[in-house]
């Protein structure tokens, strides 16, 4: 790994200079062939991978209204160039989002316009030979996919899609992104990203089940394939092992055991996660969650809550209805079963922080805020809650609704500066499949403009916790906030914090506030 | 009729026609290529009235726009508004026999020439000036900014710098266009030069980035309504991948 320099946090966020190939570089580590093999795509880059390429081009232009219209659309006004966090981290002009998309809107040019093809240099139209192809490889990864372009564009043109669109002709040539595609791999064969076999997920959730009760006195449990349950939660595999995310997980069982909730893991789809969207295959993506049908089929619940992940709340809450009929309207035998099945009085699939939301309106859940008051919360609003999904049925639910939970759970809640937050919401810089050490340099430069409004409300608010809803956002704070000189465990998922509040029945009443 | 005037006749007529039939071919491709997924962009409507009311904030307010650039916005949305006013100001001229009173009452449009000279001015002043719209702009992008700063200008000198064509002529060619009763046009080079760059401007208008007109109406991030638990929102061609049972 090459050295290089954290940036320094200012007083403001300046726009900065170009630097032209400050990001230069050859991407992160490519699949080898048994991975790509794995998902069906060519094992290495095939020879006749231009004629391909631009077949698949042809392919995604005819089957996703979004790209030809994106990459007709754009009038080069300049509205989304300094809106990404990588150029504002690195200076990139190739990270500006409009350059990112002409890396792929000038093959289309020179392939599918008139213009392009007949005057390619008037209108910078190029053809995809291999400095382009490695450009493709390097920057298509240096995109998060978080949206945050789409939303100050005047035609609302989405530079994720353009991303997905690279990738996914870049897989269709053999040349695949290893931290994906292994990834993909895993969930294929074991049913989560970790690769973490049905015993192995056992044992984690009844140690999870011992600590609880330790720390509590009250049994809660963490049930796994239970047949009939009401509740079936599919949430990242990161919550079984990692921190700050398992807590969160102890959070969702604290709230599903105080509202009686008869709910289940499982083990066949132990995983809310689905990276198919990062690599823009749509089959791929609907393999994911057909697995997640499946085990609601199989395991005869009512209810599909989602834990706190941003990509899969994005995928559950906006395509699985499409991708398998999870929700209303599909027809197909499988779909109609499980509309059967499903309690249609609730939205399906929902999300934690809506069913928690739901029990604090109705006062079913009791808090002690004062468990919390050593801390100064922030919200960090994931980019794929943000502006991928929506919570609660009314216009911005998915902003109010996290912070409507913490809230009930804690005294003391600043938010970052407006610009940074809700729809404009910074991405934390490790989301879209970056979230790969071989990526750390573009990690913690993506990372600043988040940091430094994190940096602003500490000095402002006294922020001391920075709260997320997604595996990927906790695990890049994690890693990342230590190179900008703050506390790496001051990040927390939602669900600890309600987790650490929320009075359970019959719990012991010498409870120490959990130490720090 | 002169050569010229046949020359421009004829020009007027393929430039119309390319317009229309290129912007007819990518309003049907946009319109057939089917989105398969739910892909609306925050802060998303909820609602079918939802999206007009969002739609209508874009087109006519480059809401978005507004958000992210001060400048850009005033600018553009100069130029775009005084591009509106100057249109409607032409119409007489076209209208075939006595110009309705409200027609007339658009005199004062006119003065619509110097909000978009400004406007485009502006607009071509950030290509050169910021580093990042420069990095960004190819050469049609200046030359496309060009083209209608020279169109505005040479509007303005003859509304304005008294270096009036023929009125009678102008009205009779232009009328002659739309009733195919076809007439001399004007000599004065500076009238040539006008009409001349707008129907070169109409002309490339389904090729260039002009595009942006019909494509912000197609444009799934923005006219979605976000509902997708509620309603299936399917695409034929993955119908089509259920029914050949990959998957269930």
């Amino acid at each position: 790994m090459e050295k290089f320099d954290t940036p320094k946090l200012d007083t403001y966020l300046a726009t900065p200079t170009l630097k032209s190939d400050a990001m230069e570089s050859d991407g992160p580590f490519k699949a080898n062939t048994d991975m790509q093999k794995s998902l069906g795509f060519p094992g290495e880059k095939i020879d006749n991978w231009q004629q391909v390429a631009i077949e698949k081009m042809g392919e995604t232009i005819s089957k996703y209204r979004s790209i030809p219209v994106f990459l007709d659309a754009c009038v080069k006004c300049g509205a989304c160039t300094d809106k990404c966090h990588y150029f504002l981290g690195t200076g990139d002009p190739k990270n500006m989002p409009v350059a990112r998309q002409d890396l792929f809107r000038s093959v289309y040019r020179r392939h599918f316009t008139f213009a392009g093809k007949y005057f390619p240099k008037l209108v910078g139209a190029k053809e995809l030979d291999e400095s382009m192809l490695d450009d493709w490889y390097n920057y298509f990864h240096q995109c998060s996919e978080c949206r945050r372009c789409s939303v100050y564009c005047p035609y609302g043109i989405d530079t994720a899609e353009i991303t997905m669109a690279a990738r996914e002709v870049m897989n269709a040539i053999g040349v695949g992104q290893k931290y994906c595609n292994q990834i993909l791999g895993k969930v294929k064969k074991i049913g989560n990203n970790l690769g973490m076999p049905e015993p192995a997920l056992r044992d984690t959730l009844l140690d999870l089940e011992e600590e609880i009760e330790e720390d509590t006195g009250v049994a809660v449990k963490l049930p796994l394939d239970k047949e009939g349950a009401e509740i079936l939660l599919i949430t990242p595999s990161a919550d079984f092992f990692a921190e700050p995310h398992i807590d969160g997980l102890i959070g969702y069982a604290k709230v599903f055991h105080q509202s009686d909730a008869s709910w289940t893991l499982s083990s066949y789809a132990s995983e809310g996660a689905n990276f198919g969207m990062f690599i823009g295959n749509y089959d791929i993506m609907r393999e994911g969650a057909l697995r997640i049908r499946k085990a609601a089929l199989d395991l005869g619940v009512s209810r599909i809550i989602v834990g706190e992940c941003g990509h899969a709340w994005r995928v559950a809450y906006s395509f699985w209805n499409t991708l398998t009929g999870i929700g209303g309207g599909a027809t197909d035998e499988y779909a109609l079963q499980l509309q059967k099945q499903l309690d249609q009085s609730y939205p399906q699939p929902q999300h934690i922080i809506e069913y928690t939301y739901g029990l604090i309106q109705k006062g079913r859940l009791t808090f002690d805020k004062s468990k919390n008051d050593h801390r100064t919360v922030t919200f960090h609003d994931s980019c794929n809650v943000a502006r991928g999904s929506n919570m609660g049925g009314i216009e911005c639910g998915q902003f109010i609704l996290p912070r409507e939970v913490i809230k009930a759970a804690c005294n003391h809640f600043v938010d970052m500066s407006k610009g940074t937050i809700k729809a404009s919401t910074f991405c934390c810089g490790g989301g879209g499949g970056l979230l790969t050490d071989d990526l750390l340099e573009l990690r913690v430069k993506g990372a600043l403009p988040r940091m430094q409004a994190l940096k602003q409300s500490e000095e402002k608010g006294g922020v001391n916790t920075l709260a997320a809803l997604c595996a990927i956002c906790k695990s890049q704070f994690s890693k990342v906030l230590p190179y900008y000189d703050f506390d790496p465990f001051m990040v927390v998922s939602v669900h600890q914090l309600v987790s650490e509040a929320l009075i359970l029945d019959g719990e012991n009443s010498q409870k120490e506030s959990k130490a720090l | 009729m002169s050569l010229t005037s046949i020359i421009f006749t004829a020009f007027f007529y393929l430039g119309v026609s390319l317009c229309l039939v290129g912007v007819t071919l990518k309003i049907i491709q946009y319109a057939s290529t089917p989105v398969p997924l739910k892909i609306p962009t925050a802060p998303a409507p909820l609602t079918k009235f939802g999206v007009i009311l969002r739609m209508m904030r874009e087109v006519f307010l480059f809401s978005s726009l507004f958000k992210a650039s001060k400048w850009t916005w005033l600018f553009g949305w100069l130029f775009h508004w005084a591009l509106v006013l100057l249109f409607i100001r032409h119409l007489p001229y076209f209208w075939p026999g006595e110009t309705p009173e409200l027609l007339r009452q658009t005199e004062p449009f006119k003065y619509a020439a110097f909000p978009l000279i400004i406007g485009l001015t502006g607009l071509l002043a950030r290509r050169f000036f910021v580093d990042r719209v420069r990095y960004i702009s190819a050469p049609s992008d200046y030359l496309l900014l060009i083209l209608l700063i020279l169109i505005a200008v040479t509007g303005a000198l003859m509304t304005f710098a008294q270096y009036y064509p023929d009125m009678g002529k102008v009205y009779a060619f232009a009328e002659g266009l739309v009733t195919l009763d076809w007439s001399e046009l004007p000599s004065e080079g500076i009238f040539l030069a006008h009409v001349f760059l707008v129907f070169v401007l109409i002309a490339i208008f389904p090729v260039s980035k002009m595009l942006h007109a019909p494509g912000v109406l197609f444009s799934p991030t923005l006219n979605q309504t976000d509902d997708a638990r509620k309603n299936r929102h399917i695409s034929d061609w993955a119908i089509e991948k259920e029914k050949s049972g990959k998957g269930g």
